[in-house]
This record gives C-alpha cells, sequence and structure tokens, in this order.
C-alpha cells in the first residue's frame, strides 16, 4: 500500500460542510458565492470548478446559496447532524429524518 | 473537494487568498446621501433618497442581493391596516399598537401609513405580493378581486402574545370583523429586486465593505455626522465616505450571550452580521440610545435550537395544530384562522401540558399534524407562509426533497423536548436602538436611522416603510446643507484601531474573545441582575478591553471583519451594562428584573432612560413613554408633501 504524505493540520471546523456540491453538475458560477451573506464560500482557483467551502463554521443557514442556485442539483443543503429534522407518517407510524 | 481540507489534501497546500490584498490602501467616496447597512431598510433608504434625485451610497457587509434577516425572504406583511381588505383605519391600528409600553409610537405610525404603499412599489419592481398564478384559490383570506392573500396573523388577537396587548373594540370596525392587516407575500422575491432597483436608480453600492466608524465634523464628539470609514472585507481596503447625511440601518446585536466557538455562524432573530456596528458607531459619536436596558428572549439559534428558523423543521405554532405521539390534539393555539392571530400559548397553557407529560397524559415527541389541515390551508402554509418566510425556504425545500409530505406526514416538534432557553440566554439588548425624532433624525446632525437599528424595532414591512422614510427626510436635509472637511486625525486613529489585528499572527482570535464577551453576560447579566454584578461585569469587560484586545489577531480580511464585529460587541456589551445600572426599578415590558430594585414598573419609572457619550463620559436622561406626542397629527403635520406610491419613470 503506498502511504500518501500526510500533513499536519488542525481540527476541522464543525460543522465542516453546510452545503454539499455536484461537481459533475455545478459549473463554478460562483452565484452562490456572491449571495451569502457570510462569505462562507471562496472561488474555486480553478475555473469551472465547485466553490471551496473555507468558513463552514460561520453559516447562518439561511439557505440563499442553494435557493439560488441557476443549476438544479449542483449545491445540496446539508444540515450538520443535530439539527436534521424528524417526521411520521401519520398512517404507519414509520419515522423518518432529514 | 469542495472543503478546504480535502483542497489541502489534495493539492499539498492552502489555496492563495482569493482576492487582491489591499490593507492600509484608501478609497474616497463623495456623496449626498450615504446609507449604511443594505438590509431591508437600508435599500428602501437608498431606493427613495436616490428618487429624489441625489447621489446615494450604500455600504454592506454582506451582498446587498441576499443580506440581512429579510435577504431570505418574508412571508408576513404585518401591520399593514392601509390595505383596500382591511377593516381598521390605519391611524386607530397604530395608536393601539403602539399602546405596548416602551414601543416606538413614530415608527409605528410610519409603518401603519406608509407600508402599503411600500408594498405597492415592491410589486412594481417585481416583487411578488398577490396569488397572479391562482395557487390558492379557496384559501381562507384569498381576496379574488386583489388576489391578496389576507394572513390570519392579527385578524382577532393583535399580538404574537395574546395577553401582552388588551383586546380593542375598534372605533372603525364596530362589528369586529376580522382585522385584516397583515398580508402574505412572496418575500423570498423582495431582496433581488431591491438591489435592481437601487442600481436602475444609480444608486453605488459597496457590497462587502463593513463600516467602522462615524466622521463627525472636526472630528469631535456630539459633532455633525458627516461621513464614514468602513473596511472591504475581502480586500482589505480602507474607504473613506464623506456624506451631507448619513443613514444608520445595520439592525441590532445579535449574539452577544451565545457561547460556541465551533458553530460562529449562531445568532437568533437576526442575520448572522448583525453586531451591534451601527449602535456603536452611533454612540462613539455621541448619539442618544435608548431602551438598551431591554431584553428579549433567546428563540432561535443555530446549533442551539431547533426552530424554523434557523435549522430543521419545528411545527410548534403557524396555522398548523398540534399532536401528540399518540395523535392526541394539545391545547395550544394555532395561530390560524382558528385562533386569528393568537401565537404563543399562555403560561397557563404551558404548565398545564408539561404537568400532563409528567402524568403520562401527553406522550413526547409532539408533531404538526399538517395531513389533518384542509388541503388549501396546508398549501398555503407549507408552500407559501413557511416556503417563503426567509430562512424557512431551504428548510421547506430539504424536507420536500428527503420525500417530506406535508399532506401524509406528521412534522415532528421540539417543543418541550428541547427545553427552555436558559435565563442567561436572553437577548439582553434586543429592542434597544438609537433615539429618534419625527424625521428619523438622531439626535446628531446630519445623522438618520431606520428599521432595527432604532429603538424598539418591529418587523419587515416596519423596516421597509421607516427606511423609505429616512430615505426621503435624509435627502431633504442633505439638500439644503453644504460639505463639511472631514478630520484627518480622527480617519487615521479609525485606520489605527481597524488595522491592528492584522499585525499580529498569534494572541487571541476572535471566536475566544466573542465567546470570552458572551461568557460575561452570561455571569454577570443574566437572571440575577443586580448593581455590584453590573460593576464586576464592566470591570471584566474594561480587562479584556485592556489586556485581550491588544493581542487579537487576524489573519486575513475575514477574519478582520469578525474581529471587528467582537469590537462591536464589547462596546455593546458595556452600553447594555450602563443602560441597566441606569434603570434603578425593574420592568415587565422591558423583560428587566433587578434583584436590588424588584418593584415592578413602579410609576416615577415609567419612562425612556436615554443614554449617550458626551466627551467620552457616560450621559443619561429621560424621556416621556408617548414623548412622540398625537401620532396622528404630528405625522401629517410633518408630511404634507407626501405623495404616495411612486410613479416610476
Ligand atoms: C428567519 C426570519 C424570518 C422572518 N420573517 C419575517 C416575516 O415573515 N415578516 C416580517 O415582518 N419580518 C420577518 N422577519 C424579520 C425581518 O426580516 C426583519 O425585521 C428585517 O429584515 C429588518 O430589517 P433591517 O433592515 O432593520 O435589518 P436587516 O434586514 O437585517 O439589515 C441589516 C443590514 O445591515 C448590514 N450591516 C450590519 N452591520 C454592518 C456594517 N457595519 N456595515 C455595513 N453593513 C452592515 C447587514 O449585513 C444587513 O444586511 C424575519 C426574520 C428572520 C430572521
Ligand atoms: S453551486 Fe450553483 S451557484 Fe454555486 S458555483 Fe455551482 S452552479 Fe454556481
Ligand atoms: S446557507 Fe447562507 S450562510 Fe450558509 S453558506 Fe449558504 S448562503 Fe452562506
Amino acid at each position: 500500500m503506498t502511504q500518501k504524505k500526510i500533513s499536519a493540520v488542525p481540527n476541522v471546523a464543525t460543522p465542516s460542510a453546510p452545503v454539499i456540491f455536484n461537481p459533475d453538475i455545478c459549473d463554478g458560477c460562483n452565484t452562490c458565492v456572491e449571495v451569502c451573506q457570510i462569505d462562507v464560500f471562496m472561488p474555486n482557483p480553478e475555473k469551472g470548478k465547485p466553490p471551496i467551502i473555507l468558513h463552514p463554521d460561520e453559516c447562518w443557514y439561511g439557505g440563499c446559496c442553494v435557493n439560488d442556485c441557476p443549476r438544479p442539483g449542483a449545491i445540496k443543503f446539508n444540515w450538520p447532524l443535530q439539527q436534521r429534522g424528524y417526521w411520521k407518517n401519520k398512517a404507519t407510524g414509520e419515522v423518518h429524518q432529514i | 473537494m469542495s472543503t478546504w481540507h480535502s483542497y489541502f489534501k489534495e493539492k499539498g497546500q492552502a489555496p492563495d487568498w482569493p482576492y487582491p490584498i489591499r490593507f492600509e490602501q484608501e478609497q474616497e467616496i463623495d456623496t449626498d446621501v450615504l446609507v449604511i447597512g443594505g438590509g431591508i431598510a437600508g435599500c428602501w433608504a437608498a431606493i427613495s433618497a436616490a428618487r429624489q434625485g441625489l447621489n446615494v451610497a450604500l455600504v454592506e457587509k454582506g451582498d446587498t442581493v441576499r443580506s440581512g434577516a429579510g435577504g431570505p425572504g418574508c412571508d408576513h406583511w404585518c401591520n399593514a391596516p392601509a390595505n383596500p381588505l382591511s377593516n381598521v383605519d390605519p391611524d386607530e391600528w397604530a395608536q393601539h399598537m403602539a399602546d405596548r409600553p416602551y414601543c416606538n409610537g413614530i415608527g409605528i405610525q410610519i409603518q401603519c401609513r406608509e407600508n402599503f404603499d411600500t408594498l405597492l412599489e415592491l410589486e412594481q419592481m417585481g416583487g411578488k405580493i398577490r396569488d397572479t398564478k391562482d395557487e390558492y384559490v379557496g384559501a381562507e383570506g384569498r381576496d379574488d378581486k386583489t388576489k391578496f392573500m389576507i394572513s390570519p396573523r392579527y385578524t382577532k388577537v393583535h399580538s404574537y402574545v395574546p395577553w401582552a396587548i388588551k383586546p380593542t373594540t375598534f372605533k372603525s370596525n364596530p362589528d369586529q370583523k376580522l382585522n385584516n392587516v397583515v398580508i402574505r407575500v412572496w418575500g423570498s422575491t423582495f431582496k433581488p429586486v431591491l438591489k435592481k432597483e437601487c442600481k436602475r436608480l444609480g444608486v453605488k453600492i459597496f457590497d462587502r465593505v463593513m463600516a467602522t466608524s462615524l466622521l463627525t465634523e472636526k472630528g469631535v464628539q456630539g459633532g455633525r455626522v458627516i461621513g464614514a470609514t468602513g473596511v472591504n472585507n475581502r480586500t482589505g481596503e480602507f474607504m473613506i465616505f464623506k456624506s451631507k447625511a448619513t443613514i444608520l440601518s445595520t439592525a441590532g446585536a445579535g449574539s452577544i450571550w451565545l457561547i460556541s466557538t465551533e458553530l460562529g455562524g449562531y445568532c437568533n432573530m437576526m442575520s448572522r452580521t448583525i453586531t451591534g456596528d451601527g449602535t456603536v458607531m452611533a454612540w462613539k459619536a455621541g448619539a442618544d440610545l435608548t431602551t438598551m436596558e431591554s431584553s428579549g428572549v433567546l428563540r432561535i439559534a443555530t446549533g442551539h435550537k431547533h426552530k424554523w428558523y434557523t435549522g430543521a423543521g419545528d411545527a410548534s405554532y403557524e396555522n398548523v395544530p398540534l399532536v401528540d405521539a399518540n395523535g392526541k390534539r394539545l391545547p395550544l393555539p394555532i395561530q390560524g384562522w382558528v385562533d386569528a392571530g393568537a401565537m404563543v400559548a399562555s403560561p397557563e397553557v404551558d404548565n398545564k401540558i408539561r404537568e400532563g407529560i409528567l402524568k403520562g397524559e401527553y406522550a413526547l415527541p409532539f408533531y404538526g399534524d399538517f395531513p389533518a389541515m384542509p388541503e388549501v390551508e396546508r398549501k398555503a402554509t407549507w408552500n407559501l407562509m413557511l416556503g417563503e418566510e426567509s430562512t424557512t425556504k431551504i428548510i421547506i425545500k430539504t424536507f420536500n426533497e428527503a420525500g417530506y409530505n406535508p399532506g401524509r406526514d406528521l412534522l415532528q416538534s421540539y417543543k418541550f423536548i428541547e427545553g427552555n432557553s436558559l435565563p442567561q440566554w436572553g437577548e439582553a439588548g434586543y429592542g434597544g436602538g438609537i433615539l429618534v425624532d419625527w424625521d428619523l433624525k438622531t439626535t446628531l446632525d446630519g445623522l438618520y436611522a431606520a428599521g432595527t437599528q432604532m429603538f424598539a424595532p418591529e418587523d419587515h414591512s416596519y423596516a421597509a416603510a421607516t427606511g423609505r422614510y429616512a430615505g426621503r427626510k435624509a435627502a431633504a436635509y442633505a439638500r439644503q446643507i453644504g460639505k463639511s472637511k472631514i478630520s484627518r486625525e480622527q480617519v487615521d486613529r479609525e485606520k489605527a484601531r481597524v488595522y491592528a489585528p492584522i499585525k499580529r499572527t498569534s494572541g487571541v482570535e476572535w471566536k475566544e474573545l466573542h465567546a470570552g464577551i458572551a461568557r460575561v453576560m452570561q455571569y454577570y447579566v443574566s437572571e440575577f441582575k443586580t448593581g455590584s454584578l453590573f460593576n464586576m461585569a464592566l470591570d471584566v469587560l474594561k480587562r479584556i478591553e485592556g489586556e485581550s484586545v491588544p493581542l487579537l489577531f487576524a489573519l486575513d480580511p475575514h477574519k478582520l471583519l469578525r474581529s471587528l464585529e467582537d469590537l462591536s460587541l464589547l462596546t455593546y456589551a458595556q452600553i447594555i451594562i450602563q443602560a441597566m445600572k441606569a434603570r434603578k426599578a425593574s420592568s415587565a415590558p422591558l423583560n428587566f428584573r433587578r434583584i436590588d430594585y424588584p418593584a415592578l414598573d413602579p410609576p416615577e419609572w415609567n419612562k425612556f432612560i436615554t443614554i449617550k457619550q458626551e466627551n467620552g463620559k457616560v450621559k443619561t436622561g429621560e424621556l416621556p413613554l408617548t414623548f412622540w406626542g398625537n401620532m396622528k397629527n404630528q405625522y401629517e403635520a410633518r408630511n404634507k408633501d407626501y405623495t404616495g406610491v411612486y410613479k416610476r419613470k
């Protein structure tokens, strides 16, 4: 097994990814970067690639990045584990979570 | 490769800062009217000043297109008694809303008179305010002629909190028809069209710029306001704005009580970007503030609470009947047409349910019974109301995509299982703000305020209508005043303050400072309020100022922004405590209870306490509870030239 180089990095911020990009659909237009009131993202240095999530811990969870994305499916909201809502099928009683 | 860490892993290095770095470089902007804060009030202020033909500059910390608490949307256009379906007279409604002690009668009168015109102007710009696609035909409150959708809110009960305002029979509504003063709107369309209208009118927008201080004539406290400074939070560039009139609309402070070094985005009902900046700028410049001693309760915050607004879904109120885990209906108000406006259960009802839970009468968790609602009402609640109400839009979207079906599924409520907010998390300072007169002018010449920035703020349409009004009045002032020379010394002093954190690469970073301030507030300015604890708090905050602030470090322009926000919060915290010290009485409407002065609302203390700085010293004053006089007469005397709905050229 080839061992990749391991760098020393600080802990990952929590929550680490308020959104998940789909690189096959996202064309790197950076609309989400611009509408974010917090500046959670930065444009990817490589043009055409999804933005980089730079300040995930500062996300306000207002959702404008996802709501305003012009390419459906390019960006998906990713609630932190402790914020994921539940629902229950009224007829069967089956419980689901986001 | 879309997180920083995955980028680092793949490339073996951190990405370069994506924007040019311009620390210490200056840009100077000359304008007639300067608007600080491009949220709801700020956009409206800029638009209305620009309509008067003046040069307008708008400074916004985020991007005006979606910034502020109302950036993602708004579903209730509240207190619009001038709408054609209303059954109450606007002035009577305004008077009634202003019956609450420590409200802002000036702002309420402006809202009630002008927010329906404001709404029609939004429609002109492209905002959606009617059911033009006939999606909700048959829904209660829908008027088939105008296609307006009246909301059940306030139709009978005139407050979120039904027991907080006394029931009234309005002279203008003797038959007690539904009041019809709140309109459902498609508010996610609003912010982008406001930005577009600003641009169309030639407003110069400076996005990603945090205003940091006000400039005054001769650089002295109490002098006429003649501009402001700012820093670009992507490039670090220093901005100097020179203006004839300046409007503050940066809202209040949202997170002065909350500690979470991990969830830096935590907030309450306000945007994460709201850190008291405008109030602190006004304070330093010598303007009067008031009601800074009032407290709210912490309702919502990412990571702490599970409310609709900032994370996950909670069917705790708003039109949906709540049932227990076995489907038994709970005696909570619905707020929809059934209860006609009540939104929060009385403490007695809450207690009854709590006891019922302990006795096994009600099984946890509770659920919002969407399937039990009539279909069109369910649709209006899920798609329109929750689908448009600001941060709830994304909640609806994610639930829908995850397979939730409101016609089939019960939505879990977190009432009771998440516990109540800790008393020390009361968002004190909420409700406090800048004192204004009938022109929405502050006590400093050249300085105006609008929206949540003013004392005792209300809601979205209040911010819109008062912004629009302040823009008009500031423009009239700017028209008849010359420019002044700014003080270079004042600019240099501010520059030194602003850039201090970037001179260091280690020490205290912004999250630690924020948490440190919040801890002081939690310990000493919490449920147990008393003079000796206030003094301890002030001592510790001073110590933070003397020992930790000189260690504050910021590695890039964004972290500099967060650091400067903390410095605002640090001052804001001290203002709150000074105001609390000045009110030597407890008060129910201010949610302010002192151990050393326990009597609630003794008559001699039924007055506003004003607070300001003069030559660097704290000075307090007082004003009668209805210092604005007769609302209708005062408004009319000052707005004879009001021309109603703007005729777009
Ligand atoms: C989840 C949620 C749902 C809501 N739903 C409704 C509703 O349905 N109906 C309703 O009536 N109200 C609603 N509100 C309240 C409504 O959004 C606010 O009342 C309204 O946005 C207040 O407007 P404002 O202009 O005072 O503040 P904001 O819109 O918050 O604007 C303040 C602006 O100032 C900027 N700013 C701050 N500091 C600086 C600085 N130093 N320099 C430059 N810019 C700065 C901020 O970035 C922000 O854009 C809701 C709020 C939330 C959070
Ligand atoms: S996620 Fe959407 S908005 Fe963001 S860059 Fe990709 S395509 Fe553009
Ligand atoms: S949810 Fe809001 S704050 Fe979070 S990344 Fe998206 S736009 Fe930014």
